[in-house]
């Protein structure tokens, strides 16, 4: 049997594009007999607030890599993200990508710990309600002592 | 001459990383011993699925493509 080994993912960014990638690990690393935990800290906290991972959004602004490419000055007009977002779920939705949602849920089922950050929680003001029933509460050193037992730490 | 697979899992159309997940999910509803046929037409599914029974140590014993279908058998291990 394979050696048992720990996946720590710091979250920090709560747009669409960017709740992905921790997701996705966080699951596989489960899948294949591994423990993982996500640390969600400044805007990652958007993806485990209640009712809120399936909306979240894509940044028209500053984003070159989009594929149909949005120039800034278009970019900054009143309904843009809405328009680069429904683009994005509109392509998620052809190639048949599960929501964030769901990612959520199989991540909770297969026992990744979702850890959300008590001090930028302080800092924007999020109440402890305001996240999933699933998320524990911590900080730096919960997260360290986490991938210090045999872990890879990883931060998006 | 190929394992006859004991249960089949068919995640065509689903992306990454549904089939790793759903595979995970039905070998450990299965017994050592048994054979496992997963379908994907994820084209990334190849190295995953290789991947995935290196580090579980399940044995896959077959993997094969035709027509965008990819095709795995896999043994559970004890």
């Amino acid at each position: 049997m394979a050696t048992a080994k720990r996946l720590g993912i710091i979250a920090g960014h709560g747009t669409l594009d960017a709740a992905y990638p921790p997701l996705i690990l966080a699951t596989s690393a489960a899948a294949l007999d591994m423990e993982s935990a996500i640390f969600f800290t400044f805007y990652g906290l958007e993806i485990i607030k209640k009712g809120k991972a399936d909306k979240l959004k894509v940044a028209p602004i500053a984003n070159p890599a989009m594929p149909v490419p949005v120039p800034n000055i278009v970019g900054m007009l009143p309904g843009m993200t809405a328009v680069a977002t429904g683009m994005m779920n509109n392509w998620m939705g052809k190639a048949n990508v599960a929501k964030l949602s769901e990612l959520l849920d199989m991540a909770v089922m297969s026992g990744v710990r979702l850890i959300g950050c008590q001090m930028t929680m302080d800092v924007m003001g999020i109440e402890r309600e305001e996240l999933l029933d699933e998320v524990e509460i911590g900080g730096a050193a919960t997260f360290l002592n986490y991938v210090a037992e045999d872990g890879i730490a990883l931060a998006f | 001459m190929s394992a006859t697979p004991d249960q089949v899992l068919d995640c065509s159309g689903l992306a990454c990383p549904m089939p790793i997940l759903k595979t995970k999910k039905a070998i450990d509803d299965m017994e050592a011993g048994q054979v496992l046929q997963m379908i994907s037409t994820d084209a990334g599914s190849t190295a995953d699925v290789a991947a995935w029974t290196d580090r579980t140590g399940h044995a896959l014993l077959e993997a094969s493509e035709a027509d965008g279908k990819y095709v795995f058998l896999i043994e559970k291990k004890g």
